[in-house]
């Protein structure tokens, strides 16, 4: 946090809308600049920005934040189904959808708090998946996915053509690196309204929740719409999050409300730094790494990576490593998870700050040493 | 991030580069912004022409994936004129030249379906944007199939189904840029039915669990209009949700339900599991109606066989291809695949090799990678030595029709991998059906 305060947001503002679209070229060295996994980047980023709002500032954790994204992707590619291909309706329903289910659940959730808010969201989480899963079928597809077919309605788009129409913003195409612009000036929007709120009064009485919730009672204020407030923005942001995703790529699938992805969002969340403004976009970029990337590296590239040894060594390196690569990219991630959490109970963020400091004390020292 | 202060020479031209390729990119990703023969991923100049091999690591059918991978790192190989060339050898027509594709050498990417469709489409469009393929194959489940070759179909990207037998595939959600070597549901449907009549005769109560995607719904409908057609009736259809681990409560409601045959829509670690309960209920031993409760398993492979051990003994099912197949592709194959990893292959494997194969072939009959001419050179191309005897690649919907084998779990297996008896080769004319009984469109050749 010493780093957001002692520069005006406008600074930090300018050097994280920088930072996000410049992401094509400073990513490409670690073979994470294409568009596909930017476009994931900038999607997680706002998904967690969410929920960072309600987990980092109010305390309140919880499990079940994925059935909003879900929620998001069916509204948004139902509205391309009927509506239109234009992207803007489909955003603008599924950030509503998802805003009416967070009242929905928020509502009954928060009524408890710790264990078993986590229990309750998780539970209303689970039913949801399970109802897009198998019950309603006829508006989810069930485990195929819901997709675009030459069928649909699409009531403003008129007759389509030969083969299934792809996502546009009047006329932009919103797949590849136009997708992932599109995306970038979302998330930099959501992370813009994410600083405000926690800049402000409101943010303020969010954190005095988590600091203290029963004295804050005390002292009169009524907490419920406060956390309701703050349940349903965060659940708007991810069912921002999840209609961007069908924005990207037309199909929802009831995999993106499965618990893991309610746990996902918690693991980078935690892993960058729980309250903190940038910590969970950075937990979102090596999560999302690993599961990109590191998934993909298999034996012969290891191989080709470690071809300057020599052979014996070569062999070794690729059998001691194999193990953490490929199909074992969540051994790497549970290992780096428990490490952060063990030594950085803040998360990266803590690590970040320490670092800081450590560079700020050495060059005080150096600073008085030059005056001698 | 970034340290703007130090950067060097390098550094800057570097990011200038990157800076007019990002630049540059978004006229790619439209369409007609280059010349017509220009296409996504052109190898042109290079050296090498990458594939990307996108199978399930992880999940319920992580074995038939791992399997796959083996079998595309075989085809691999034999492309590129290493080892004994297998199946190239038997191929005919065949132009395959053991020298990679068209002179260019074949590298391959491969990636983690984690048999969810979301998981898988990230996996191909890393393939298809980060490592340029010029064509995915892979699969093991029908929804992610379907999930990936819609993606084929927008990007212009050929994808060459590796296992994945829902009838949808080929039928409703066919695309122009999606073929699929493997037999599907329509056909297990057909072979089994004269077996099924002669084995259990027309008058039997079936009782179906079912996997929860398109795969597991159309092969109930297909199994279900073949029964129903010899005269069976179908006592229920339980839907059962895919990596379910526990179908106990699946399996005690059929104890009453007065079915005397059990019909597993499963596939993978799936069928295991609901199998091995339902012989450890005792299902098997009962007598229902006054006859012998049977089971039948309608898609096959030797992997679950090799799961399900003993319980599978008798137990009717359909199968793509089996390794003990006598013809001189498939023994060519086996030959090849035995020496290079100590054991025999599945029918996920061979379908895969073949795929790969088959897509090599086309590439040298169009003499151009340009995808819209490999698909027509791929559209109702007739070959044979492929292990299945005369195959045709049915134009109109991408499906291959060859002979289908009825096969029973061996009841005295000579070695742990002879696990299937082959009871019957059904000839291909019999599993045949007109394409447009599904209904689909399989959209334009340009994209």
């Amino acid at each position: 946090m010493n780093f957001t305060k002692t520069r005006s947001d406008l600074t930090v503002m300018l050097i994280f809308s920088i930072a996000v679209l410049t992401m094509p070229i400073w990513l490409a060295p670690i073979g994470a600049g294409y568009p596909d996994l930017l476009q994931k980047f900038a999607i997680f980023g706002i998904f967690a920005i969410g929920y960072n709002i309600l987990f980092g500032l109010t305390g309140y954790l919880s499990f079940g934040h994925a059935a909003f994204l879900g929620i998001g992707s069916y509204t948004a590619v139902w509205s391309f189904k009927l509506l239109t291909m234009n992207v803007l309706p489909a955003i603008f329903f599924a950030v509503l959808m998802a805003g009416l289910f967070a009242a929905l659940i928020g509502f009954v959730s928060l009524r408890r708090s710790g264990i078993y808010f986590s229990i309750l969201t998780l539970a209303f989480a689970q039913m949801s998946y399970n109802l897009a899963y198998s019950v309603l079928t006829p508006i989810t597809n069930g485990e195929t996915g819901l997709q675009l077919t030459l069928q649909d309605a699409r009531i403003f788009d008129g007759p389509a053509g030969e083969g299934l129409p792809s996502t546009e913003l009047f006329g932009i195409s919103m797949s590849g690196y136009s997708g992932f612009y599109f995306c970038a000036v979302v998330l930099i929007i959501a992370f813009f309204l994410s600083l405000k709120i926690f800049r402000s009064p409101f943010g303020m009485k969010l954190q005095a929740i988590k600091s203290n919730q029963t004295r804050m009672k005390y002292t009169g204020f009524n907490t419920r719409p406060y956390l309701m407030t703050a349940f349903i923005i965060s659940g708007m942001y991810a069912g921002l999050a999840g209609g961007l995703m069908a924005v990207t790529d037309p199909l929802a699938g009831a995999e993106r409300m499965q618990w893991t992805a309610s746990g996902e969002v918690v693991l980078m969340t935690i892993l960058g730094g729980v309250g903190t403004l940038f910590g969970p976009l950075l937990g979102v970029g090596i999560i999302k790494y690993f599961e990109n990337i590191f998934s993909a590296v298999n034996e012969a590239a290891l191989h080709n990576f470690f071809s300057f040894l020599p052979g014996f060594l070569e062999n070794l390196m690729v059998t001691i490593i194999t193990p953490f690569v490929g199909e074992g990219w969540h051994l790497t991630l549970g290992v780096l998870f428990m490490v952060i959490v063990i030594f950085l109970p803040g998360g990266i963020m803590e690590g970040l700050d320490r670092i800081k400091k450590r560079y700020k004390t050495e060059g005080a020292s150096e600073q008085t040493g030059d005056k001698e | 991030m970034s340290d703007t202060k130090n950067w060097n020479r390098r550094d800057v031209m570097k990011a200038g580069a990157a800076f007019a390729a990002a630049g540059a990119a978004p006229m790619f990703f439209t369409k007609d912004a280059w010349a017509a023969k220009d296409f996504m991923n052109n190898p042109s100049n290079s050296s090498t022409v990458t594939l990307g091999f996108n199978v399930p690591q992880t999940g319920a059918y992580a074995d038939e994936g791992a399997d796959e991978l083996r079998a595309f790192k075989l085809a691999v190989k034999h492309l590129n004129g290493e080892g004994d060339g297998g199946m190239m050898n038997t191929m005919k027509p065949s132009m395959l030249k053991g020298n990679g594709i068209l002179g260019k050498k074949v590298a391959y990417v491969t990636g983690d379906t984690q048999t969810k469709s979301d998981a898988a489409r990230a996996s191909a469009k890393r393939m298809i944007e980060k490592d340029g393929v010029i064509m995915f194959s892979g699969g093991s489940s029908s929804g992610v199939a379907i999930a990936v070759q819609g993606l084929a179909q927008e990007m212009g990207v050929v994808f060459m189904a590796g296992l994945t037998h829902s009838n949808d595939t080929t039928g409703k959600d066919k695309r122009r840029y999606g073929f699929r070597h493997f037999f599907n549901a329509k056909m297990s449907g057909s072979a089994l039915g004269p077996v099924l009549k002669e084995r259990m005769g027309t008058d039997r109560n079936a009782y179906h669990l079912t996997a929860d995607y398109t795969w597991g719904w159309t092969q109930e409908q297909s199994i279900k209009e073949t029964t129903e057609g010899l005269g069976w009736n179908t006592a229920k259809a339980v839907k059962t949700p895919v990596g379910a681990g526990d179908f106990s409560q699946y399996i005690t409601p059929i104890l009453n339900s007065g079915a005397d045959t059990l019909i597993l829509n499963h596939y993978g670690k799936d069928m295991i599991n609901s199998l091995t309960q339902a012989v450890q209920f005792g299902l098997r031993d009962k007598q229902v109606n006054g006859k012998d409760f049977q089971i039948i398993v309608p898609l096959y492979s030797r992997l679950m066989a090799q799961g399900a051990g003993e319980n599978l003994k008798g137990i009717l099912g359909t199968t793509n291809w089996n390794w003990a197949l006598t013809d001189n592709g498939s023994q060519a194959f086996v030959k090849s695949f035995g020496s290079e990893y100590g054991f025999p292959p599945s029918q996920a494997a061979h379908t895969c090799y073949v795929q790969t194969l088959l897509y090599a072939n086309a590439c040298e009959m169009a003499g151009t990678f340009y995808p819209p001419e490999v698909i027509k050179q791929l559209e109702g191309f007739n070959f044979d030595g492929m292990g299945n005897g005369k195959t045709e690649y049915r134009a109109a919907d991408h499906q291959c029709f060859k002979d289908v084998l009825v096969v029973e779990g061996n009841q005295n297996p000579s070695s742990q991998f002879d696990l299937l008896k082959i009871v019957k080769e059904v000839p291909r004319s019999q599993v045949e059906y007109d394409a447009s009984i599904f209904g689909g469109d399989l959209g334009p050749y340009e994209v």
